[in-house]
């Protein structure tokens, strides 16, 4: 457990705080302590509370059990203005300022100086001009904000919240867009701000960072915090395992079945090989090549370009650079159309946007892909309609069997469940889940996971990605591992393949580097 | 109550109880008036009357409910109107003989074809060009109106055609030429959308571009058909409209329509947003709103309060229909269901709880 650093009181500190939604605990039993002058990294896996656990300190939610202290003073925000007034500003991922104004206009909107109630506009681009070259930029304060990209856009942020309230500044995945140089603009200005004495919280999920800005960092896991823990006294693959947990696998028997060999599965027909493949901004290139009736998993922590690879193997978005074949066709992927008719199908994580169509019916959603693949002046006749989707409602035991609910009624599971029988009516030769059993029951998790195992079986690849190590394991013939949108590894799921094995590949980069 | 229950919450109630209300209503102006009489060979009466004066907002309602169905909106119908009805009326009277059929064939034939051009053109700035469709249709909703006039050369076309007046103010069988045309160009349009797919690709790209993409739904082409499906509605209602009065007027014709029709669609039930839609909805609402102006003329409301009388009925009709004011001023009557069923939008679900 890491001591505070310098020998003084913490300016934020969290004592027991409990936040509590209807069905989940976010927040249990959590403590935080922030001191002046440190960069303390919040870490944690999706759902771990590290948003819950910010909404709280930035007074969007009220905390259920627990105090928080700030300079010593108990305190409690009714909401993010009260928390702004106290000294908490907040810089989330997508900037929220007004592309559409000047730099100036959004570093001072809302508390523009002012003279008989006219703006001072000389003394607020002066004051403007000051404050940036404090974080050593130099920027004409009189363009328009949009026009300048979203590193310094997010400087401007931090600008603006640092003159509003300096003590603690919140900076909520700030580097997700930028690219390295303007990380280390950024972390240039962090490390400025950490000298004047200013606490900074900073959420990433990429570790490189973390271990490069961060002097402390809490970690968090369901709602839970696991410990605090000095960045320079806890190894990154320690790190990778305090922030996934190891919980008993709900599937065990899954482990039991055998499975055809990696090298057996090789011999027979790739359906996919993405060959150099890349895009700007999402994953840098990589080669993968899927065969029939083979699963293969893609592990890496969020962030590192699993859904990224995903999407565009469907060409949900469109490749840079790179090659698709399938089978001994190559093919130039235009879209979804494309991959769907070389027989890709594409669950993406985000179910409710991305996935199914919430105002439709059970029935409408499952035959959406089939019929938007027939096109639309031949429909699917009624009673073959009816015959698909009463045996996938069955097959997968879809709840409420009522093919005529509309399914944003359904439950999460049951919805999921939807949108693989929405895929699996077209009869797909690769499978592409992104997520499936994200955010819902343990029950409806081992059926989602037998169903994938059972139709590798019959012959269909599939690739899983799911940030839970141990259903990857589970579930893959091979599993390929991702960080900092890099394919790094691709590792055969033989027996001595384990999750600490995974772990240190995550956290190291490589395969062998298992002593870091 | 409880046998009610499933009619009373049928989203096409409210319009239907105001629609027999109006009619109900004209009794006291006028006591013969649902008596339907065949005279010369034809049907007479009001609710006759009332019918073939709805068929161009019935079309161009139709039009703009798929329109509507996908999230867009079409400003241009009343342009179109007045650009086809003008084309139409210059084309006939050009002709050496007037009555010529063929002759008037034809120059429908380019008039109902440019409309297919207008709506295309709509759709390609919305669907291709990637134009928000409020804008993309203002375009033509302005820049239309001026080519109409300038096709009329700011005058008023009249015609003396009889075949090209039996499209608006003839009759066929007894019934009106517009209300057949009107309800055989619904039939198509319910027959292709819920015959085909064509419907459920509609509603499923409005509820949801996003999933309807990575679904394999190519939604810029169902974009751009109902444009023009939009514009080819317009185009027959400004046949129409200029028939039933022989003449073309590039500066009135068609004017405001896109309010009412859009107004039609929403009494429907087919919300702006997107998604599920009523062609039955905008029919009713289409006729609705005809027979409000037909009331306030029986009624002899005088002229200057006919338009705040229809915001009256309107509004009253507006909030007859929404959820939120029916619990506030019903809900203590019924076993209300708590208002917080849906996840409120600051408690994220499980899978959100953090990022």
């Amino acid at each position: 457990m890491g001591e505070p650093t310098p020998a003084q009181e913490p300016i934020l500190e969290m004592t027991g705080v409990g936040k509590v939604f209807p069905g989940v605990v976010a927040l249990a039993d959590v403590d935080f302590r922030l001191y002046p002058g440190e960069v303390h990294a919040l870490m944690g896996e999706n759902g771990a509370g590290k948003s819950t656990l910010i909404k709280v300190l930035t007074g969007v939610y009220d905390i259920d059990a627990g105090s928080i202290r700030l300079n010593g003073e108990d305190v409690r925000f009714s909401g993010p203005l009260q928390a702004q007034r106290a000294g908490i500003s907040t810089v989330y991922q997508e900037v929220n300022l007004c592309p559409n104004l000047s730099v100036a206009e959004n570093i001072f909107i809302g508390r523009e100086p002012r003279r008989f109630g006219a703006i001072q506009w000389r003394r607020m681009r002066r004051r403007s001009a000051e404050l940036l070259r404090g974080l050593d930029l130099d920027l004409d304060v009189t363009a328009l904000l949009g026009s300048y990209s979203i590193a310094i856009q997010q400087m401007v942020a931090i600008a603006r919240a640092v003159d509003i309230s300096a003590k603690v500044l919140i900076l909520d995945e700030p580097t997700s867009s930028l690219d390295a140089s303007e990380v280390e603009q950024l972390f240039a200005v962090m490390r400025r701000l950490k000298r004047e004495g200013l606490a900074i919280v900073f959420v990433s999920h990429f570790l490189d960072q973390v271990y490069d800005i961060a002097d402390r960092m809490t970690v968090l896991r369901n709602g839970k915090r696991v410990g605090e823990y000095r960045v320079a006294e806890l190894p990154q693959a320690q790190l990778v395992s305090a922030m996934i947990g190891k919980e008993l696998a709900v599937l065990e028997e899954l482990e039991e079945q055998e499975k055809p060999s990696t090298a057996a599965l090789e011999q027979g027909e790739p359906v996919l090989a993405a060959t150099g493949v890349a895009r700007k901004g999402a994953i840098e290139p990589f080669s993968l090549t899927i065969h029939q009736g083979e699963v293969v998993g893609l592990a890496g922590l969020l962030g590192s370009g699993r859904t990224e690879l995903a999407r565009l193997l469907f060409a949900a978005d469109k490749a840079d650079q790179g090659t698709f074949s399938f089978g001994t066709d190559t093919v130039s992927m235009r879209g979804p159309r494309t991959a769907m008719e070389h027989g890709v199908a594409f669950s993406s994580e985000n179910r409710r946007t991305e996935g199914v169509v919430g105002e439709l019916t059970v029935r409408e959603n499952i035959v959406l892909a089939l019929q938007a693949s027939r096109g639309w002046a031949r429909p699917i006749p009624r009673g073959r309609q009816d015959e698909l989707v009463d045996k996938y409602i069955k097959a997968l035991d879809i709840r409420p069997a009522n093919p005529d609910t509309q399914v944003r009624n359904l439950s999460g599971g049951n919805q999921q469940k939807v949108l693989l029988a929405r895929w699996l009516i077209t009869e797909p030769k690769l499978l592409i889940v992104d997520e499936p059993t994200r955010g819902i029951d343990v029950g409806a998790k081992a059926e989602i996971q037998r169903l994938l195992a059972q139709l590798s079986g019959d012959g269909m690849a599939v690739l899983f990605i799911s940030a839970e190590l141990e259903e990857v394991l589970r579930l893959s013939h091979k599993i390929a591992v991702l960080r900092d949108r890099r394919l790094v590894e691709q590792l055969d799921n033989t027996d001595d393949v384990d999750v600490d094995r995974i772990l240190a590949t995550i956290a190291s980069g490589s395969a062998t580097g298992e002593d870091s | 109550m409880s046998r009610l229950a499933p009619i009373v919450r049928h989203r096409l109630f409210w319009p239907a109880v105001a629609l027999v209300l109006l009619l109900v209503s004209n009794l006291f102006f006028s006591a013969d008036f649902f008596a339907v009489r065949i005279k010369d060979g034809h049907l007479y009466g009001s609710l006759v009357d009332i019918l073939r004066g709805s068929t161009p907002l019935v079309l161009v309602a139709l039009g703009m409910t798929l329109v509507i169905a996908t999230a867009g909106i079409d400003l241009s119908v009343g342009s179109v109107i007045a650009i086809v009805g003008a084309v139409a009326c210059l084309r006939v009277s050009e002709l050496d003989d007037q009555n010529s059929v063929t002759g008037v064939l034809a120059a429908v034939a380019v008039a109902v074809v440019l409309s297919l051009v207008l709506g295309l053109w709509n759709g390609v700035l919305v669907a291709a060009v990637g134009i928000q469709p409020i804008i993309a249709t203002l375009i033509l909703l302005v820049g239309g109106r001026g080519i109409a006039q300038l096709i009329t050369d700011g005058q008023i076309i009249n015609v003396r055609s009889s075949p090209y007046r039996t499209i608006g103010a003839g009759y066929a069988l007894t019934i009106p030429v517009a209300v057949i045309i009107a309800a055989a160009v619904v039939a198509v349009a319910v027959l292709l959308t819920r015959r085909t797919a064509l419907g459920l690709l509609i509603e499923s790209v409005g509820s949801s571009p996003t999933a309807s993409r990575l679904a394999g739904i190519q939604a810029r082409r169902l974009t751009l058909i109902v444009y023009v499906f939009s514009g080819f509605c317009a185009g027959v209602a400004g046949l129409i409209y200029s028939s039933n009065i022989s003449s073309a007027d590039g500066n009135n014709a068609g004017a405001l329509i896109e309010l009412d029709a859009i107004l039609a669609v929403v009494i429907g039930g087919t919300a702006l947003t997107g998604g599920r839609f009523s062609i039955a909805g905008s029919v009713l609402g289409a006729v609705l709103i005809q027979t409000l102006n037909i009331t306030i003329y029986t009624a002899g409301v005088p002229g200057r309060f006919t338009l705040l009388f229809k915001a009256v009925v309107v509004v009253v009709l507006c909030l007859a229909q929404s959820p939120t004011f029916r619990t506030k001023v019903f809900g203590r009557w019924r076993r209300s269901k708590p208002p917080t069923a849906g996840p409120t939008p600051g408690a994220p679900a499980p899978a959100e709880v953090a990022a």
